[in-house]
């Protein structure tokens, strides 16, 4: 169990890194709090698959540091760390059982035997492979191999953090809710550090209580689930989280109102708005609704989208704006008008959320 | 593990002193090698080399081996593709006799079948022609060429072959123009098995030919024999029958290593 | 992959079929025709049963041939398997040597194989070879012409330099076919040098070391160029294996029926002992 520091961490692939692209991971400070549940959300290459590996010790990293409960760990062999990983693919030993699997990491570091027998015993139990403990595990299905892999990792009581690392890539659609259910319900039992990295918004809003969210090999925002979605530090974070993404509209200030063409539209950070750059109103289509007057728009397409729909909307300059109505709303056929929930109406300044300081 | 290199190293040091010492022989005079042990040539000279470029019954054998060769190659991979598609696609009566039975012919000595073959090719009247040594080596090299394509068909997901009749091309086209640039590395891997145990197989092609295809290896055991012992001549056509084979695998090297791994036992 | 019952697939292995039929049958009837009978030449042949292969059976002759191809056979499994796993784990696994390892290493697989004796035969003489004369200057009493052990020296050697490579390339294709994720697993779940190799990499190499054993197997059984250059089965009958042993009796002396009772013998060990390497290591697949 332990606290994981990240000190000024940064890594690049390259000798001598210069341009801020050369890094596949930008300076990052961070603290993962012990017994949390963490995601590194973010599209592919976005370097969160780097961060986990230089947790794990699989990479030094160019420069900074990994601080476990304070203790450094940058330099430290991945056995050394008591840490546990879960990858993309099964990684399990074909030729033993699953039982020989699950007692490896113990009988490598000299366990005696009888304590071994006890401790698998338990963490089978814990991962419902109790029935196949002396079948070969390279005969189990796809869930069956990543359960044995996580049970590798839960097997040793010492372990500091268990990391999974895009862990349902290969499991049945059907199989993943309940894999990840086991693995939030094993979270909640035996409160360790778990980190998740995954490029699926669902499965990182369900498993973590908070969610790092990466682009670029940088982090964009860090926040529980509930933050990311109400309240984006980015164009990309409300674009990349909520299906479909955040509305983004072009827009310029006028006193405290923001206008969008003719019309104006009061938002909940407008006072913060620093003069300049290029200006844009982010809404997300679950706080806009159809109104008399406001925002003049045509109603190009509806999609069902099961209990609820999607209104595909057009304003006088071809901007796109989306919004949810419910199977029993009607929906204006052709010019209507709509109105923007000012608590969850934000204005972004050059990407960035105005008036947070990285707007520059 | 620091001085893990060594090994590798080690390894080609000792692979490379024979051909050094053969290379260092050919550019030597008869009365240098037989004078003592020289590590360089001391009169350093091209003549057995020119002895080899200027006389027929040197230069022709290169150019018999690589025609047969070349010949083998064509045949045993033209044959081989479409019964490992079948193989690697359908199930049929007997399929599984038959491939093993296939591989059995890879274990065949040729010692074996060096007298029946002579007897054989005589009697169909090929003896002492490029086709006879190209068709008895298809009895190792098909099997061979066989079993890797098989390998690597195995390999291309059926999805391809139903696209491909659903854009509608017939098998064959769909196997010249889709699935052979498809599998292109397997063939590539076949046919140099192909021809590494075609070029380096001397007992049936010397049994098979007397003047007119007479293989370089066996121009070299003969010549050894009757115009006495001309080691440098020798170490020369020797140098020179290395030469195709450095080419083809310098062509084939990021494959090489596949070929075997991929194939199905 | 899930296949299709066809049977006009027939079609398409019948220009294989008919090829090795040819090349495979008909020398195999006309071997088992002598096999059965007696010649006294005039191309008149009577009835012989199976004497001659009682008599092939019974040879001293043959046992000792058979015993020293085993010997030779199982020396050469003994080394080249072990040694090429060995520089197969040691090579790299990537960059610009990996190009220069596999193409020099794959070189003396391209040589004709009588040039392989005939280099080695340079290679290790006495008087003018540089392993012959080093042997000599340091101290040993080295003549593969006239000493028994000396020419077993050479002809084990040589069959090292020539053919370990293939074992190499083999466990090397299998080697790099494992995935990163395995050793990374490896580290963090603490398993020492040997425990990776015993527990990841020798379970993945399985598949083709046995594709290199049955290959080794059958084609060093069969070896006749090499050692007939090398050493033209000598000195006396020391390093006469079976192929060279064939050989001289079928071209050499013209017996034929012996010869052909003789081959049949031979195709049928090695079928056998094949069967048994193949049966042996993929016991306890699946």
């Amino acid at each position: 169990m332990a606290r994981i520091t990240l000190d000024n961490l940064g890594h690049a692939y390259m000798p001598n890194p210069q341009a801020p692209a050369d890094w596949a991971l930008q300076q990052l400070d961070f603290e993962f709090a012990d017994g949390g549940a963490y995601a590194l959300l973010g599209p592919s290459g976005c370097g969160k698959t780097t961060l986990l590996n230089i947790i794990s010790g699989l990479l030094v990293p160019s420069r900074g540091r990994v601080l476990f409960d304070g203790e450094d760990m940058t330099t430290r062999d991945p056995a050394a760390r008591n840490i546990a990983q879960v990858f993309q693919f099964p990684v399990i030993y074909d030729t033993m059982t699953v039982r020989q699997n699950l007692a490896f990491p113990l009988r490598n570091r000299g366990v005696p035997a009888a304590e071994i027998d006890a401790r698998v015993r338990e963490i089978a139990e814990m991962t419902d492979l109790t029935e196949m403990l002396d079948q070969r595990a390279s005969g189990l299905t796809a869930d069956g191999k990543q359960k044995i892999s996580l049970g590798r990792g839960l097997v040793r009581d010492d372990v500091n953090v268990i990391m999974f690392d895009e862990p349902l890539t290969v499991i049945d659609p059907h199989l993943k809710w309940q894999l990840r259910s086991k693995l939030k319900e094993l979270h909640r039992r035996i409160d360790r550090t778990m980190i998740y990295v995954t490029h699926d918004q669902i499965e990182a809003l369900t498993f973590a209580d908070r969610v790092v969210l990466m682009k670029d090999g940088g982090v964009v925002q860090i926040g529980t689930p509930v933050e990311l979605f109400e309240r984006p530090a980015h164009t990309f974070v409300g674009h990349f989280i909520g299906s479909p993404g955040m509305n983004l509209l072009p827009c310029i200030m006028a006193g405290d109102k923001a206008m969008i063409g003719d019309t104006a539209v009061s938002a909940a950070n407008a006072a913060a708005v620093k003069p300049g750059g290029s200006l844009e109103i982010g809404i997300r289509p679950e706080f806009v609704s159809f109104a008399d007057k406001g925002l003049p728009v045509r109603v190009t397409r509806v999609m069902n989208a099961g209990r609820y729909r999607i209104v595909e909307t057009v304003t006088g300059s071809g901007e796109t704006v989306k919004l949810l109505a419910s199977n029993e709303d009607a929906v204006p056929s052709d010019a209507t008008h709509l109105s923007f929930d000012p608590a969850f109406t934000r204005i972004y300044r050059n990407g960035w959320l105005a008036g947070e300081g990285r707007d520059a | 593990m620091r001085t893990r290199w060594l090994i590798p190293t080690v390894y080609i040091i000792f692979l490379m002193l024979p051909i050094y010492w053969l290379l260092n022989m050919s550019f030597k005079t008869t009365n240098e090698i037989l004078g003592g042990l020289t590590l360089w040539p001391q009169t350093f000279t091209l003549e057995n080399y020119i002895t080899i470029f200027s006389d027929p019954t040197w230069y022709m054998g290169y150019v018999n081996s690589l025609i047969y060769v070349s010949l083998n190659t064509v045949i045993s991979v033209a044959v081989a593709l479409p019964a490992a598609y079948a193989f690697s696609r359908y199930r049929f009566l007997g399929d599984k006799h038959v491939f093993f039975w296939l591989l059995t012919n890879r274990m065949a000595p040729a010692a074996v079948f060096a007298l029946p073959f002579f007897q054989l090719y005589s009697a169909v009247g090929l003896f002492d022609t490029h086709l006879a040594v190209a068709l008895a080596h298809t009895l190792f090299n098909i099997p061979l060429a066989v079993w890797i394509l098989e390998g690597f068909m195995s390999g291309v997901p059926k999805e391809l072959d139903e696209t491909a009749y659903i854009d509608g091309h017939s098998f064959w086209s769909f196997f010249i123009r889709i699935f052979m640039p498809t599998i292109a590395a397997g063939i590539g891997v076949a046919m140099f098995f192909c021809f590494m145990f075609s070029w380096v197989e001397l007992l049936l092609a010397k049994t098979l030919t007397s003047v007119e295809a007479k293989p370089i290896a066996a121009t070299m055991t003969r010549t050894a024999s009757t115009s006495g012992y001309e080691l440098g001549l020798l170490a020369a056509a020797g140098v020179l029958t290395i030469v195709p084979g450095a080419f083809v695998i310098y062509f084939v090297r990021n494959y090489i290593a596949k070929g075997f791994a991929l194939g199905r036992v | 992959m899930r296949k299709t019952v066809n049977q006009k697939a027939w079609f398409f292995i019948l220009p294989v079929l008919v090829l090795v039929a040819f090349n495979a049958i008909l020398p195999l009837m006309t071997v088992v025709n002598y096999s059965v009978q007696e010649t006294f030449g005039n191309n008149e042949f009577f009835w012989a049963g199976l004497i001659w292969f009682e008599q092939v059976i019974s040879s001293p002759r043959f046992h000792d041939s058979l015993i020293r191809q085993l010997i030779f056979t199982f020396s050469i499994l003994a080394i080249e398997i072990p040694l090429g796993v060995i520089i197969a784990l040691a090579m790299p696994r990537k960059g610009m040597w990996v190009s220069v390892c596999l193409v020099l290493m794959a070189l003396p697989l391209l040589i004709p194989w009588n040039v392989v004796g005939a280099m080695w035969n340079i290679f290790a003489l006495p008087d003018i070879g540089l392993m012959g004369y080093t042997l000599n200057a340091i101290g040993f009493d080295f003549n593969f012409t006239r000493q028994i052990e000396d020419a077993w020296f050479t002809l084990l050697l040589m069959d090292v330099w020539h053919w370990t490579s293939l074992v190499v390339l083999l466990a090397y294709a299998g080697l790099v076919s494992i995935p990163d994720a395995y050793y990374q697993a490896a580290r963090i779940d603490g398993a020492s040098s040997w425990a990776i190799f015993r527990y990841i990499q020798l379970p993945k190499m399985k598949r083709v070391l046995t594709i290199a054993v049955l290959l080794r197997f059958m084609d060093s059984f069969n070896i006749y160029t090499e050692p007939f250059v090398l050493t033209g089965g000598g000195p006396g009958n020391s390093t006469t294996l079976l192929s060279i042993d064939l050989v001289k009796i079928a071209l050499g002396q013209f017996d034929l029926g012996p010869a052909a009772a003789m081959s049949l013998i031979y195709f049928l060990i090695i079928l056998l002992l094949s069967w048994v390497f193949y049966t042996l290591m993929m016991r306890n697949e699946e």
